[in-house]
């Protein structure tokens, strides 16, 4: 697709990024450009993440820790090195914070059993906010099932943000744990996680943050955020599926049960009991996702060339355009704050359109991919009365001239639909 | 494909639907979800001498399940009740007249799994387990 020469991100033309990204180039429906405005589902891969994951597969396979031969070694470095990066993508202390997990939801399950079952009991209070995604919402209502701990939530106000008057009320009754979302996937609000984890310390509070949506467009650190716990997810920021961290502050992961038995978490093994390896594999039971973790460290790499500020700064571009085209649109219904509040999501509605057919427009009319759904979000529905919504999202590839395709399909839809 | 999936009679069944709305006293009430999309549909049924002789359904959703749904009721009332535990989706499809996704399935689909759950809560045939095949 033709690209605007005024896009560039650190001195590369968005059209030269574009290039890095082989599904771009496709067509759907014929011989539509693939318009992809579904990143914060999951982000297009670049060829050196490909090339990382591909290389290692070729010629460094081998399973890792305890293999005394070169390949084996090879493959140890390899995922160790990945670690190493994400550690300091993210700006941790030391990479043995940094697990390994199959994706953020797992991270958030890991602490939820370990860190749940040793410190939360009956009648403790778990805080949680209306804007979760189901993700950082269900492990906690199993941990309140199994331990009689209760849940309170953050209410969100009409224009998306989090009632952080309230929040300070709630942080009154002593929470044990905040749980909260760093940015939402539904309405982009990006919430101010340090000053919210500044309160919920103060509380007595440990505080978890989801960083699904957040790690992948926002420069991140955990160590001036404070915060103890933080999950994220691979494939939503350039990386392969199958692989996330989740970080911890040492103290609170050495003092932790396992989450899960098996090969690698171990130190020593009898037949009625064992002891524990060290961080970080303690909580790495079983072979890890080796290609996974070496290509989510290529993403983190090809994210620090361009640099996180860049990122953010070309996504608030795109952001501010598409709420200023989608406002014009009559009929269209915008959800979530301003443009300097929120990340590069938008969730939407077309007046008598239903979500789904409007998706299936995009898609068929015009080649443009967006979600829609309860985005894993449905008490979040339920505060805003909806059913469903649709959901744009950009990221570094995205252009301004996507942006006017979607518009064109919006309008397309009510042609279709007008009543 | 392009404009041809919404096709007027799809939209039409969709913005002036069949037989809506609910009946006072049905022999066969029922109603079902698609929590993926907020879909949601109720069906009532009146039933004499083994026919449906009034049908009425109520829902909210997209185009296509409430199209759908508007079609079936349709192609139900007036049935006998043998008839109408015989339709099954490539009735469905084929009063779409569009190919239906895997991801749209369950909305061309929502009003015929109320259909049948309501037989299957008269005890007029057995609760099938249509969810479960591979689609």
């Amino acid at each position: 697709m033709v690209t605007s020469t005024s896009n560039s991100l650190a001195g590369r033309t968005i059209a030269e990024i574009r290039k890095d990204f082989p599904i771009l180039e496709r067509t759907v429906h014929g011989n539509k450009p693939f318009i992809f405005l579904d990143s914060a589902a999951s982000s297009q891969k670049p060829i050196p993440v490909l090339e990382a994951m591909d290389h290692y597969y070729r010629y460094s396979h081998a399973n890792v820790h305890r293999g005394v031969y070169e390949v084996s070694e090879e493959a140890t470095a390899a995922l160790e090195k990945a670690r190493v990066k994400i550690a300091r993508f993210i700006h941790a202390r030391q990479s043995k914070q940094v697990i390994f997990t199959r994706n953020t939801t797992e991270g958030i399950n890991l602490v939820a059993y370990s860190w749940g079952s040793a410190n939360i009991q009956a009648g403790d209070l778990i805080i949680l906010t209306e804007m979760e995604h189901h993700s950082n919402l269900v492990p906690w209502q199993l941990l309140a099932q199994r331990t009689g701990a209760r849940l309170e939530f953050v209410p969100v106000t009409d224009d998306g943000q989090l009632r952080l008057d309230i929040y300070t009320q709630l942080l009154e009754q002593q929470p044990k744990l905040v749980a909260f979302t760093q940015m939402s996937n539904v309405l982009g609000t990006i919430n101010p996680a340090k000053a919210m984890i500044a309160q919920a310390h103060a509380a007595g509070a440990v505080v978890l943050l989801d960083a699904a949506q957040s790690a992948p467009h926002l420069p991140l650190d955990v160590q001036e955020l404070d915060a103890d716990f933080v999950c994220f997810s691979a494939h939503k920021m350039l990386g392969p599926t199958g692989i996330g961290i989740l970080y911890g502050k040492k103290a609170l992961l050495e003092a932790m049960p396992p989450f899960m038995g098996g090969g690698d978490m171990i130190r020593t093994v009898k037949l009625h009991e064992s002891t524990w390896n060290d961080l970080p594999w303690k909580f790495e039971a079983g072979t890890p996702a080796i290609a996974e973790a070496i290509g989510f460290g290529a993403a983190v790499d090809y994210l620090n060339a361009l640099g996180m500020d860049t990122v953010r700064q070309h996504e608030q571009e795109i952001t501010t355009y598409a709420l200023e085209a989608l406002q014009a649109v009559p009929g269209v219904t915008i959800y979530g704050p301003e443009a300097s509040l929120r990340g590069g999501v938008i969730s939407f509605n077309v007046q008598d359109v239903h979500p789904h057919d409007l998706a299936t427009i995009l898609d068929q009319e015009v080649g443009v991919a967006v979600r829609a759904g309860h985005h894993c979000a449905q008490p979040l529905m339920d505060r805003y009365d909806l059913a469903a919504t649709a959901r744009a999202s950009f990221y570094i590839y995205t252009v301004k001239e996507e942006v006017d395709i979607l518009v064109q399909g919006l309008q397309k839809a009510q042609q279709i639909f007008h009543f | 494909m392009s404009m041809d999936y919404y096709r007027e009679y799809i939209l039409d069944h969709y913005k002036d639907p069949r037989n809506y709305g609910t009946l006072e006293s049905p022999d066969i009430h029922s109603e079902d979800s698609n929590p993926l999309c907020g879909d949601q549909l109720n069906m009532d049924l009146q039933i004499e001498d083994g026919h449906v002789t009034e049908v009425r359904f109520q829902g909210r959703g997209c185009a296509i399940s409430q199209a759908s749904a508007s079609m079936l009721s349709e192609m139900i009332e007036g049935k006998t009740i043998a008839e109408v535990i015989a339709l099954g989706k490539d009735d469905i499809l084929e009063a779409l007249g569009i190919p239906i996704s895997p991801a749209r399935s369950k909305c061309a689909f929502l009003s015929l799994r109320v259909l049948h759950r309501g037989l299957a809560i008269a005890g007029l045939e057995k609760p099938n387990d249509e969810d479960d095949e591979d689609e």
